[in-house]
């Protein structure tokens, strides 16, 4: 028994080293072989950037946790981006970006409740949700709206020192992301029904409703990012975010989720955040043409998924 | 053919869990290998089936040394492994599952059913299961019969040596019948049998020689003749067990659980009976008797078509002082991938929070107290998976869990199932305690033995109905047996 206790330990370490290093060699390449990397533009730049796909990947996880998928979270970027653009002539800027959020509460919580209760698969139902948000906010504007107040511009752009707030926002949401998945019953009770719901079922947890609660705090999560990209940008546009839950996912798997359920960490999951960001800024920084970069970042995931599975089976 | 292990070890990084081992099995012979949990059996197991390479020593087949390097390899010399924990796709048919990667073709490459199904029915026929039919899918069959699926499937081709690890920890009645005449056969036919069980009378049934491994050496090479169930036990234990079942008296207090004409259809009809603290009530029935069902039902898994005493959800019967502990304890008691810990306090977790947090150092040290109490192996196994223990360990872990939601009515349906002697003897004295504490138990278990040994009374199931009480004290096996199986005088 304790011949596999040593091994698993020194597995994790020896995962989370590998995913150090690799993400510390790309800063360094990055400083040393650009010029452009270290200043300080690029730099707040890269830190916005993070924002969006950061606060995807953290609701991705909660839902693959529980084993389940959630294809619909590009959508809700759009959706409640426009939405709350389009709110700012009639409401105050705040209760406008708190509509935003909600939508994407909203959105969340149907699929989730389509998922729990009626036990539709999850692929299924939040692509059916990505086609339907995406259409209603073209329904709701066929046009971007940019709204004039620059009150709007503050949550993507204001800095707290040097750093921007929205990034300060998104770590948050990693923290105590991070503390209610590993210690709180309900995230545990999401990590647990992943591993086995039934399990669960019988230890008197009702896994509907964490099921539901997972899809939810997915939807606050890409509602929250669609309001904030938004803000950023300075102007929403009803087909902003496609694709946008590829690159959540693919941050979930290189911090080494596994999609069925009941394995990942928050904290590699911000780790494959920070790898798919700095990927693209490398190659931006490079000049390298955007479809070879699509190419390149594919083959980079594959690469890492690869390094990480060869670590798994030597140790 | 003969098949001869010499010196034979094998570590897992810096730790050696079989020290040389040593073993001859000849054509035609049952072997039997009994020992407890964490002895070596499973590594042994995995070393005739080519899954494990030994570290060192030699296997010989026929005399001539061979290396087993995959499954393949083994599979290849005629050596067939059946593994505890099955391996059918459920949602196969019978058919898929036997040819699986072998389908019978028509010219135009695309698969001959009629052919397929005809092959198969063959293979069951011939393994003597034709009483299951090869287009059901497999997933709909009973535990019991998706083993014999299991069975059949290894002996397609031609088999040589057959190991079978705990065949019978699910089979009862007829299909046990069936497991042991297959054997015979097998034997009859030169093919050399290695039965690894913890069901000592069916060793002593069934084996020409027996070996006893423990702490991953073979202490005892030996024959159904020359020895008992009690010298096995004891070697196995390596203490004397002076007795397995402890003492059961006392006065039954007041009423725990009231059931009443309980029923859900298609499955178990009109269930009455009372559970008292501080009694152990034994459930006993064939697979398929509704014994098990009923216990969900009860806990609130399943609802109820009509009738009473059933709650209304698993929460609802924790709240009122009920535990389960299902059958299989993979799919329904423990989360694989999480850790002894995590599993320990899974059920327990809402009442142990600190504001909204879980209380950590409190529940680590209440899990630490569960595996010392329970004294689940190895000690300090809290932060380990819990998919890393052994079978009997995996147990217990499920018991710490429903110990700590300090249950008033604790229902165990199977928890001795594929666990050594030694560690069901540990299981037997905590009930026994429990109950002494004032606990109701309801041990449902198809061990005839057990379930008269370890019990004070005990309810028999037949097809859905409760088909008879019985006191346990005074009460033969057979007479248990006559009224599952519906011949009672």
């Amino acid at each position: 028994m304790s011949v596999n206790a040593l091994p698993k330990i020194s597995r994790d370490l020896l995962v989370t080293a590998a995913f150090g290093l690799l993400i510390v060699v790309m800063v360094v390449v990055a400083a040393v072989t650009t010029e452009s990397f270290l200043t300080q533009a690029n730099l707040t730049n890269l830190l916005k950037q993070m924002v969006t796909i950061g606060l995807l990947a953290y609701g991705m996880l909660v839902v693959i946790l529980t084993g389940g998928i959630d294809l619909s979270v590009g959508s809700v970027v759009a959706f409640s981006g426009i939405l709350t653009a389009g709110l700012v002539s009639s409401l105050p800027i705040p209760a406008a970006m708190a509509v935003g959020v909600v939508s994407g509460i909203g959105f969340g919580l149907v699929n989730g409740v389509l998922v729990a209760r009626f036990g539709l698969a999850p692929f299924v139902v939040t692509l059916a949700s990505l086609t339907t948000v995406r259409g209603l906010a073209f329904v709701y504007s066929e046009v971007p709206i940019a709204p004039e107040d620059p009150a709007f511009f503050t949550l993507g752009s204001a800095m707290a020192g040097p750093i921007p707030v929205s990034t300060l926002i998104m770590f948050a949401v990693f923290l105590v992301g991070g503390v209610f998945l590993t210690r709180t019953p309900a995230g545990r009770s999401i990590v647990a029904i992943g591993g086995n719901a039934e399990t669960v079922r019988l230890a008197g947890i009702n896994v509907r409703r964490h099921v539901v609660l997972a899809y939810t705090v997915s939807g606050l999560c890409a509602g929250l990012a669609g309001v904030i990209l938004a803000s950023r940008v300075g102007i929403a546009q009803p087909s902003v975010g496609v694709a946008f839950e590829l690159d959540a996912i693919a941050a979930c798997v290189i911090g080494g989720a596994s999609l069925a359920g009941g394995k990942g960490s928050v904290r590699a999951t911000f780790g494959g955040v920070l790898v798919l960001v700095l990927i693209n800024n490398l190659l931006n920084l490079y000049g390298v043409q955007s479809f070879w970069q699509q190419v390149l970042k594919g083959l980079i995931i594959i690469a890492v998924i690869l390094a990480q599975r060869t670590n798994r089976v030597r140790a | 053919m003969s098949l001869e292990l010499r010196d034979v070890r094998k570590s897992y990084g810096d730790v050696e869990v079989l020290h040389g081992v040593d073993l001859v099995g000849r054509d035609g012979e049952v072997l039997a290998v009994v020992g407890a949990n964490g002895a070596g059996k499973s590594t042994l197991i995995r070393i005739f089936s080519g899954a494990h390479e030994m570290s060192s020593g030699e296997m010989r087949v026929d005399g001539e040394p061979v290396r087993l390097r995959s499954p393949h390899d083994a599979h290849e010399r005629g050596i067939r492994t059946v593994y505890q924990e099955l391996s059918i796709v459920p949602g196969l048919s019978v058919t898929e599952n036997l040819l699986m990667g072998r389908f019978p073709r028509r010219r135009s490459g695309l698969i001959d059913w009629p052919a397929a199904h005809r092959e198969a029915k063959e293979l069951l026929d011939a393994a003597g299961f034709g009483a299951i039919e090869p287009r059901t899918v497999a997933g709909r069959l009973t535990v019991a019969r998706q083993q014999m699926v299991e069975i059949a499937k290894a002996l397609a081709g031609e088999v040589r040596v057959l190991v079978l690890d705990e065949p019978s920890a699910v089979l009862a009645g007829g299909d046990l019948d069936a497991l042991f005449g297959l054997i015979r056969r097998l034997k009859a036919r030169g093919v050399l049998v290695v039965y690894v069980s913890h069901r000592l009378a069916e060793v002593m049934e069934l084996a020409d020689s027996i070996v006893v491994i423990k702490d991953g050496v073979i202490i005892e090479t030996t024959e159904p003749s020359r020895t008992s169930e009690d010298e096995l036990i004891r070697l196995m234990a390596g203490r004397r067990l002076e007795q397995i079942y402890p003492d059961r008296r006392g006065a039954p207090g007041e009423t725990r659980l009231k059931v009443d004409r309980l029923s859900r259809r298609g499955e178990f009809s009109d269930v009455s009976f009372e559970l008292r603290a501080g009694e152990i009530v034994g459930l006993f029935g064939l697979v398929g008797s509704g014994r098990s069902e009923m216990a969900r039902c009860v806990f609130g898994a399943e609802p109820p078509t009509s009738g009473g005493g059933a709650f209304r959800s698993p929460a609802d019967a924790i709240s009122h002082g009920l535990a389960l502990v299902t059958e299989d304890r993979k799919r329904t008691g423990l989360v694989g991938g999480m850790t002894v810990l995590d599993n320990i306090a899974l059920a327990t977790m809402r009442a142990t929070t600190r504001g909204p947090l879980i209380d950590m150092p409190g529940r680590r040290e209440r899990v630490a107290g569960m595996i010392d109490r329970l004294s689940i192996q190895p000690a300090r196994c809290a932060t380990m998976p819990v998919a890393a223990l052994s079978g009997g360990n995996q147990q217990k872990a499920v018991l710490a869990k429903w110990l700590l939601a300090e249950p008033r009515v604790l229902i165990l349906d199977e928890p001795t199932r594929g666990v050594d002697m030694a560690t069901r003897v540990d299981i037997y004295r905590m009930i026994d305690a429990l109950a002494r504490e004032g606990l109701a138990v309801l041990l449902i278990s198809s061990d005839l033995t057990e379930v008269l040994g370890a019990t004070d009374r005990v309810l028999v199931m037949r097809e859905g109905r409760l088909a008879g009480e019985l006191r346990s004290e005074g009460t033969t096996e057979d007479e248990v047996l006559a009224h599952a199986i519906g011949v009672a005088a």
